[in-house]
């Protein structure tokens, strides 16, 4: 990928603010004369930035280091989580958790998926790609969540699901559609967004709601660009090209009408500030939360069903 | 076998030179000569060593409906390029080569049919086309003859052949696995039964969605099932795959396929799994199939 000056420039000035915030915070100096212009310089930047960025250029920062994970945003906007494990079956999948919490204040059951912070922990995870078990223990979420009447809240981040052989073994297809028919069958409001990386199938499994969301520079595509590029190239270095061609950003879905609603984030991207990232994402969902109360469960089961069956574009006549 | 033997003396012979190109065919995989007569006659299977050879849907309609049963559905549906997708070629130039392949306008074939009398609503993928790739318009088509079906009061026969979900239409090729378990709900509501044919090879967003999410799961001999793609494994996990891995045989091994059935006594066996699941009042002996009879 090839860095712009104005890119260049902006990273320049984001070290430079950040080093005045921290100073200013360390030594108790105000330094607001120095801060603000430098601000606006920065928010001018981000701005341009924004509008040139390229498909690649965004799945580079749905990837980038330091871009909050699901926990981080269950921190920012949950209380009295309590994540439960295992698919009753053979075992616990550490891509794909989940548990009862409140969101904003709202009781909800979250499905997570869960990259990593680091290293060890992104290897202990498979940096988010489950194994059947995931899909089965959210399967079982679901069951619970239905029984109780409690909201379901997907935060979507996966490269895909993980593709081994006791994965196959233990029937991964199998799993992943199991996931997608329990969705559909939801009597509760379900809300997913795609918080980073939006892979495949193994997407899909917990994307099946009655409203879909995606954050700014998240991605969402039936492939990941590398995969394409091997897939059409032979050759995993022209993801770029594979990206532009798949069409897998926010505003590209908003358009297709695969999302309902792009969240928002700060500039330059969400690594940058996760504590507006998690604002903007906690508003979003509590909104359509909100709004998914007032239908009735036979309601919210017509709606999501109507919902994905509009979807797909083709001639007819 | 001698008797074999006999026959064979009397049919022409394969010949070096490719004189008779349409009479044999060589098995893919036990690399015998096949008179193409008899290939036909044990429904593409191999006689020698029992290879399923792929089919194309419409030739799916004759191996496994009745004769002049199948009333077609599909094809008022056609593919349209949303994303204006390019890659080595723009996708309607690979969607004109393969609908000038397979006469068809996209990979799938849907209509009414029967199995020994008994009527269904059939669902063909057809693998010639694109590799069997699951875009828009194999999702309302199987999703349109789930629906007919639920209106119609008859039952599901899906038969899988597909390398997955089709990249030219990305996220809208993916919702198709949605959108795809929303209509085969409709079955569900009317309790009516929902069989899919797993055959070589099913694999990615179809293993995924609704292919195995049917009441029962019968797979060919054979047959390459799994999500994940054989090559993709091998790159992620770096070691030699085990022999058999993710073919029927091993699925049903796993408990992931409910039977391995011959072509040759599908019919039967799909006959057998329908009446008693549609709950058919007792067939007067002649007509009802024999367990095991082709």
């Amino acid at each position: 990928m090839t860095v712009r000056p104005e890119q260049t420039t902006l990273n320049e000035l984001e070290a430079r603010l950040l080093d005045l915030r921290e100073t200013a915070k360390r030594t108790g100096a105000d330094l607001e004369t120095a801060i603000v212009p430098l601000q606006a310089q920065v928010d001018r930047l981000r701005e341009v930035v924004g509008a040139q960025i390229s498909r690649w250029e965004r799945v580079q920062l749905a990837r980038a280091p330091g871009r909050p994970t699901a926990l981080d945003y269950v921190e920012l906007l949950t209380t009295e989580f309590t994540e439960l494990h295992g698919d009753r079956a053979y075992g616990d999948d550490l891509a794909l958790i989940g548990g009862p919490a409140r969101w904003q204040g709202r009781p909800v059951m979250l499905l997570l998926q869960q990259k990593g912070r680091d290293t060890k922990d992104k290897i202990k995870r498979r940096f988010g790609s489950s194994n059947p078990e995931g899909y089965r223990k959210a399967v079982r979420l679901m069951d619970i969540a239905d029984k109780c009447g409690l909201p379901i809240v997907c935060l979507i981040d996966t490269q895909g699901a993980y593709p081994g052989i006791t994965a196959e073994e233990r029937g991964q297809g199998w799993a992943i559609a199991e996931s997608i028919q329990r969705m559909v069958r939801l009597r509760v409001p379900a809300v997913c967004a795609v918080i980073g990386e939006g892979g495949s199938g193994g997407a899909l499994a917990v994307g099946v709601g009655n409203r879909v969301l995606i954050m700014e520079n998240a991605w969402y595509s039936v492939i990941s660009p590398e995969g394409a590029a091997s897939i059409i190239w032979k050759d995993a270095a022209k993801a770029p090209e594979a990206a532009e061609a798949l069409k897998l950003t926010a505003p590209d879905l908003l358009e297709l009408g695969i999302v309902e609603e792009v969240v928002p984030e700060p500039p330059g991207g969400a690594h940058l500030d996760a504590v507006a990232s998690a604002e903007a994402l906690g508003e979003a969902v509590s909104r359509h939360l909100s709004e998914l109360e007032q239908l009735s469960a036979e309601d919210l089961v017509v709606q999501r069903a109507e919902r994905f069956r509009r979807l797909g574009a083709f001639l007819e006549g | 076998m001698a008797l074999d033997k006999f026959f064979r003396r009397r049919r022409p012979q394969p010949t070096e030179g490719n004189d008779l190109p349409d009479l044999w065919s060589k098995c893919p995989n036990c690399k015998e000569n096949i008179y193409n007569k008899d290939l036909e006659a044990e429904l593409y299977v191999c006689p020698k060593c029992g290879f399923h050879h792929r089919l194309s849907a419409r030739r799916r309609v004759e191996v496994l409906l009745d004769p002049g049963s199948f009333a077609q559905r599909s094809g008022a549906v056609r593919p349209y390029d949303v994303l204006k997708f390019v890659d080595t070629e723009t996708y309607p130039a690979r969607l004109e080569r393969a609908q000038r392949k397979t006469g068809q306008p996209d990979a799938i074939l849907t209509g009414t049919g029967e199995v020994l009398g008994l009527k269904v609503m059939a669902a063909i993928m057809d693998f010639e086309f694109s590799g069997g790739s699951m875009g828009s318009v194999v999702g309302e088509e199987i999703s349109r003859a789930a629906e007919a079906a639920a209106e119609e009061g008859l039952p599901l026969l899906l038969v899988a052949a597909s390398g997955g979900a089709r990249m030219q239409e990305s996220a809208l090729s993916l919702m198709q696995m949605a959108k795809t378990t929303v209509a085969l709900e409709r079955l569900t509501a009317k309790g009516l039964p929902y069989i899919s044919l797993l055959t070589d090879p099913t694999t990615g967003g179809v293993t995924a969605s609704f292919a195995t999410i049917a009441d029962v799961i019968v797979a060919e001999p054979g047959a390459l099932i799994g999500f994940a793609g054989p090559r993709v494994i091998q790159q992620t996990i770096r070691q030699t795959l085990p022999e058999g891995f993710q073919r029927s045989e091993f699925l049903l091994e796993h408990g992931m396929v409910d039977l391995v059935t011959d072509r040759r006594e599908q019919r039967s066996v799909l006959y057998n799994l329908l009446s008693v699941l549609t709950k058919r009042p007792v067939q007067d002996v002649a007509a009802s199939a024999p367990a095991g009879a082709p």
